[in-house]
């Protein structure tokens, strides 16, 4: 118990920044995994075989490769760096970036299957009563979708949230397991300090899935 | 489009015209975007053959790829095992009447799957020694996390494969006699396994996935022998080694999906089950993705 009040504060400032990180990637990879499952439905051939390629890539890596490759191939080969004053803040930004690209073809995914998940019937009956293009995306499908998606997107969070424990991988060693490992280097393995760190990802993690889980079944389209 | 889509009627003319035309400035602006990266690859001489030479050779691939591929398949085949076990094990624990191993089961699922899978091997890495004494524990801690993780995953699957058998089934076995143990072994549990074969498969390719987290406590896995060692033994080749490694780790992640899909379409056409294949989206955590 010592070892955790001992090391606490810097347990603490690194789970921070997996939270801040996490929050990040989430509005990043929600805004490109929506525009990637725009290309992936859209009429356009090109526009799908990307989407698709995009998505079976990134999905079927390890986000240690991803992640790994965005440190030492994007940033020390072919020179993109986003800070280079301060090498923390660059990998941050290259977490960010390599996260992000691996969370988006995940939320396409759940997008993509809320879509699917609308019965054709739907659309047609919209197209049959007049209604045009946008109007029937905005009033019968979207609705309908959006509805279908909150479960898995919320499994989708989780995992991701989880997954910020890998960011070491991008150089940025300053997240909460960089500095669990740091701690067990020094001190020995702790019971105390793993059980701290597992219960507070418990209190992010499962909050969310049960607010997800209950909101989909409040709202869950009764078929 | 040739299948019918839920967003979109068949195209007229007009909508013919303009589809024509979004296909064609996508490919412009898709093609732009991939000659900028060949002429960025090449500017930093990442095209030149020096780098990609060594991929030809057989002493890449006999002194560093194949150990590091056989490292990645032990763990992922030892992981893939014993987590189908404590699977199995603890998703039909958790369907018992008896509230005493029910309730044990269930919180042991519930913790392990939220559970951050590297945190689960660092802490067992560093625990294993001080039990054990010294030695190598890095195939133990990842075999054990994975275990622990995809495990809890897969149990969600069982159970939620056994659920999806009609009640008709079990009501049946126990009204020509059969017990609980019957009921489950000869007419619920080999119903339920073709329906949860398509998942079980999917959440296996996270699990081959997840083996590359060895990474960091150094096993010698396809990532650490094709990203750490050879691009120091062979200077450069760091962005051309993720290249492969990635387009090796692509491939079996991919064949195992398609081993999946197929089960999937051959176990809709079969009546062996009166149950619906188990979707992996349908159990929260799974399917999500792993590292």
């Amino acid at each position: 118990m010592d070892e955790l009040i001992e090391y606490g504060p810097e347990l603490f400032s690194g789970f921070t920044k997996n939270l801040l990180l996490s929050v990040l990637i989430a509005f990043f990879s929600l805004a490109v995994g929506t525009i990637l499952a725009a290309m992936r439905v859209s009429p356009t051939p090109v526009l799908r075989a990307a989407g698709t390629t995009y998505v079976n890539v990134l999905r079927n890596t390890p986000l240690t490769l991803v992640l790994a490759f965005c440190y030492l191939g994007l940033s020390d080969t072919l020179g993109l760096i986003f800070s280079t004053e301060v090498p923390l803040t660059n990998s941050f930004w290259l977490a960010v970036l390599g996260m992000s690209a691996y969370t988006a073809a995940f939320v396409c995914e759940a997008l993509r299957a809320g879509v699917n998940t609308v019965p054709m019937g739907q659309a047609e009956a919209a197209r049959a009563i007049g209604l045009t293009f946008f109007q029937s995306v905005r009033l019968v499908i979207f609705p309908q979708a959006f509805r279908a998606v909150i479960a898995p997107l919320g499994s989708v969070l989780i995992a991701m949230i989880k997954n910020t424990t890998v960011v070491a991988a991008a150089g940025y060693t300053v997240d909460v397991a960089a500095v669990m490992r740091e701690t067990f280097d020094t001190t020995g393995v702790s019971i105390p300090i793993f059980i701290g760190i597992v219960l507070a990802f418990l209190a992010v993690v499962l909050p969310i899935g049960w607010y997800t889980g209950w909101l989909s079944r409040r709202l869950a389209v009764a078929r | 489009m040739t299948s019918a889509s839920v967003l979109f009627d068949a195209p007229g003319r007009r909508g013919r015209l303009r589809n024509n035309l979004l296909t064609v400035a996508s490919a412009v602006v898709l093609l732009a975007i991939t000659v900028w990266a060949v002429l960025k690859l090449a500017e930093k001489g990442q095209l030149d053959a020096r780098v990609w030479e060594p991929f030809l050779t057989a002493e890449v691939w006999q002194g560093y790829l194949i150990p590091g591929l056989i490292g990645t398949i032990r763990a992922a085949v030892l992981g893939a095992v014993f987590a189908l076990l404590f699977g199995a094990v603890f998703g039909i624990a958790r369907l018992s009447d008896h509230r005493w191993i029910r309730m044990p089961a269930g919180a042991i699922v519930e913790l392990f799957r939220a559970i951050p899978l590297l945190l689960l091997i660092f802490f067992l890495w560093f625990l294993a020694p001080s039990v054990f004494g010294s030695g190598d524990y890095a195939l133990f801690a990842i075999v054990l996390a994975l275990t622990l993780y995809n495990g809890s995953v897969l149990a969600e699957v069982v159970r939620a494969g056994i659920l999806a058998i009609p009640k008709g089934q079990s009501e049946a076995g126990y009204a020509i006699g059969l017990r609980k143990g019957g009921v489950m072994r000869l007419i619920l549990l080999p119903q339920a396994i073709t329906a949860m074969m398509p998942a079980v498969v999917s959440q296996l390719v996270v699990l081959l996935k997840d083996t590359a987290l060895g990474y960091f406590i150094v096993y010698v896995d396809l990532l650490n022998m094709g990203f750490k060692t050879l691009p120091s033994a062979y200077p450069g080749t760091k962005l051309s080694a993720a290249v492969v490694i990635g387009i090796i780790y692509i491939a079996m992640a991919m064949a195992l999906s398609a081993f999946a899909t197929w089960l999937e379409r051959r176990s809709r056409r079969s009546r062996k089950t009166a149950a619906r294949p188990v979707a992996i989206a349908t159990v929260d955590g799974g399917g999500a993705g792993g590292a």
